[in-house]
């Protein structure tokens, strides 16, 4: 067994849960929501095995480093993250419907990798050699995989807020009934930013303190350093939105979505179009 | 009327930078000119200017997109924000602090109503029986409460982290902080780069800007050496410096290797690596030179444009070399030097040599004497890149106050419980300053424990 079948495996049990989670949208039984959720704990736990296992089989290489290194492996975790912060809202609060909206990210993430990324375990290039890839790596992504959730959790908002002034009786639309309510919504779009914000705080401050260590520099507008400064303000302005009059509900769930778009770019679109400082993560 | 116009102006002027609008406002703007500085190369090389247009070069450099995070507009928003959650916290955090310095120890009617937590309790007992078992029950199971008397009854008030309320505020104090840090890094510190040759030394750095700056002391490269993996892959850049101070190597900072990702600091001053090459300077050059009528080889070693003094007068001089000389001699190998040959009293000389493995044709120039050529080491210099920021600091304190206040405004709250002891029983109300079903569950806990209690 190699960690590269547990990852196909993550994959299909990612798109079986994801078909589950619509499912129970269309069928609006409980039982098959809680089926979704443990399919996406059961793929949850077979990736960790399998990032695990990476990590071994790159020692059993003699290179010995954690699994973080290039983009396949950045990808994979994040979709890791993703899962894990699905996971905790989901065992917390219980809204099932929110599946739907947030585990196409994971399953396009490792479908993404399995499929078209370069899988070759490398030995690590002298820039990266230092525990601070490990902090690093693990605060910025698990930020990016709330705001993952968020921008999903944002995109029912504007479902369900569309429906509600169109239709009227939306609450016989079917689909919709299984959506948290629109207060709810909002709600839970501001805790998951709540967590994400913190931690991506955490993973600029730990880039810039390697930056510092290795550079000498702790800030030079590379542009990682920019768009995640750029990520950073956006959510700043969310969180400010949160207390303004007029800024609640459908503002802030498009300021959440432009975070992730701009999230998005600062993680892929920086390395793909942009040249720089972070050119391993090609 | 002028007077009141002039409050009404600097009133206006006052709640314009104290709007959150003003806040939302400048987050988005940075966000968006933020990406011009990502798109356009920022100090940019000859190459990415040949690719714009004449009109464009103009427009960027007036607009100074070529260095636009430190561009005068750039810096300005960045001025305004700091203005603006300086009012902010100015105007917010009086009355905030008044919250955590001045609790309200009195649950009156009025302040009751304002309450979502309250509870009724019928409980047995008198008035000071209850009020001892109300202290006691909250000292054990939330805080130690805070005793008034008034109008006959008795108001009990305890409280957890009233102080997480300020977290905010200690939020836009990090923010100050680390600003203050990089002021402190822009005005006192430098960035500069360094080439060291391998055994040379260097007492100046020339920064960005190209300013040399005296380090006070020296740095000798002792040697460079740059390893690979099986695939091709760099796996180590190493330097191993020598601090000197006045010729003389210091204690302890002799022969220290630095990688990358591990620098060495001397008196505040960082030498990271950051590049490399081969250098010009300082390659030694191994000849062997024999008198054709016998006698033992001599060995001698030259640097680049070095005159040797030949045995019999002669002078000798190697112009440059390779260790290689198939790309340049058909059908030989090995080393070759170019050297200038002049005889005692005579005209220079230029011509070929190669090694041993070629004597016959070593020995159609140099009088004589016969010159092989040996070989030479290569010399590596490390490029450096030096830094000195004495605001590093103030950076990091920023840096982890503001960790410290996003903690305490998100994942702490201000819970508050109050207690009305009369003669018929306790009311009990309780607030929190987040997560209001966190607390209400928290609230119901207290009750349910009080009347089995």
């Amino acid at each position: 067994m190699s960690s590269s079948m547990l990852f196909n495996v993550t994959m299909v049990t990612y798109m079986v849960s994801t078909c589950i989670f619509f499912a129970f949208l269309a069928s609006r039984s409980k039982a098959v929501g809680v089926a979704g959720s443990y399919a996406a704990l059961f793929g949850f736990l077979v990736q960790t095995a399998a990032i695990g296992m990476r990590w071994k089989e790159s020692y059993d290489q003699g290179h010995g480093h954690a699994p973080l290194s290039n983009l396949f492996e950045s990808v994979v975790f994040f979709s890791w993250t993703i899962v894990l912060i699905f996971l905790l809202i989901d065992f917390k609060y219980k809204y099932r419907a929110i599946g739907f909206f947030v585990m196409p990210f994971a399953l396009f993430g490792m479908a993404w990798a399995q499929l078209s990324l370069d899988s070759n375990i490398e030995p690590l290039v002298p820039a990266l050699q230092s525990n601070w890839l490990t902090y690093h790596v693990i605060t910025c992504f698990l930020g990016y995989a709330a705001f993952a959730v968020a921008c999903g959790i944002s995109i029912m908002y504007l479902i369900r807020e569309q429906m509600e002034q169109g239709g009227g009786n939306a609450q016989a639309g079917g689909l919709l009934s299984m959506f948290p309510s629109i207060k709810i919504l909002d709600d839970l779009n501001y805790k998951s930013i709540m967590i994400g914000f913190p931690l991506l705080s955490l993973g600029i401050i730990t880039g810039a303190a390697w930056a510092n260590y290795a550079w000498g520099t702790y800030w030079s507008w590379d542009p990682k350093e920019t768009w995640s400064l750029i990520v950073w303000f956006v959510y700043a302005a969310f969180l400010h939105a949160r207390i303004t009059r007029g800024w609640v509900g459908r503002r802030a769930a498009i300021l959440s979505i432009v975070g992730f778009a701009a999230t998005i770019f600062c993680y892929l679109g920086v390395n793909l179009f942009l040249s720089g400082l972070h050119s391993y993560g090609k | 009327m002028t007077t009141t116009n002039k409050r009404g102006f600097a009133q206006e002027v006052w709640d314009f930078f104290c709007s959150l609008k003003l806040s939302i406002f400048l987050l988005i703007g940075l966000a968006l000119v933020s990406i011009i500085g990502t798109v356009i190369q920022q100090g940019p090389q000859r190459e990415y200017l040949a690719t714009l247009s004449e009109t464009k070069i103009r427009l960027y450099s007036a607009l100074g997109f070529f260095d636009m995070y430190h561009s005068w507009w750039f810096i300005l928003l960045l001025y305004l924000l700091t203005l603006n959650l300086i009012c902010c916290s100015i105007k917010r955090l009086p009355r905030v602090w008044k919250v955590v310095s001045e609790p309200v120890l009195v649950m009156d009617d009025n302040f009751e109503k304002s309450l979502t937590n309250v509870k009724d309790l019928k409980l047995k007992g008198s008035k000071e029986e209850l009020k001892e078992r109300m202290a006691s029950f909250l000292r054990a199971e939330f805080a130690a409460p805070v005793i008034t008397e008034q109008n006959g009854e008795y108001h009990l008030f305890a409280q957890k982290s009233p102080w997480c309320r300020l977290g905010v505020y200690v939020v836009h104090l990090s923010i100050i902080i680390i600003f203050i840090g990089a002021l402190i890094g822009s005005f006192f510190g430098y960035k500069a780069y360094t080439n060291i040759p391998e055994g040379s030394s260097v007492g100046q750095v020339q920064t960005q800007s190209g300013k040399m700056i005296n380090l006070g002391f020296d740095v000798r490269c002792e040697k460079f050496s740059v390893a690979f993996y099986d695939t091709g892959t760099p796996k180590e850049f190493k330097s191993v410096l020598t601090v000197l101070e006045n010729g003389q190597p210091v204690a302890g900072y002799q022969n220290i290797p630095i990688v990358v990702n591990d620098p060495l600091t001397y008196k505040g001053i960082t030498f990271y690596q950051s590049s490399y090459g081969q250098s010009d300077e300082g390659v030694l050059y191994h000849l062997t030179v024999r008198d054709r009528k016998g006698g033992a080889p001599l060995k001698l070693n030259a640097r680049q444009g070095e005159r040797l003094a030949l045995p019999g007068g002669a002078f000798l001089s190697v112009m440059e070399a390779t260790m290689d000389v198939r790309p340049f001699m058909r059908g030989f190998d090995g080393p070759g030097a170019q050297v200038e040959f002049t005889p005692a009293g005579a005209n220079p000389q230029p011509f070929v040599i190669l090694s041993d493995k070629y004597e016959s044709f070593n020995a159609q120039h140099g009088g004589d004497l016969l010159i092989t050529f040996d070989g030479m080491d290569q010399k590596f210099f490390t490029g450096l890149q030096v830094a000195k920021d004495p605001g590093v600091w103030v950076v990091w304190l920023g840096c982890f106050l503001m960790v410290v206040g996003i903690c305490m405004a998100f994942f702490m709250s201000h819970k508050r419980v109050w207690a009305r002891v009369t003669g018929s029983g306790v009311t009990l109300g309780g607030s929190a300053s987040k997560n209001p079903a966190g607390f209400e569950l928290c609230f119901d806990d207290l009750v349910e424990k009080l009347n089995k209690a």
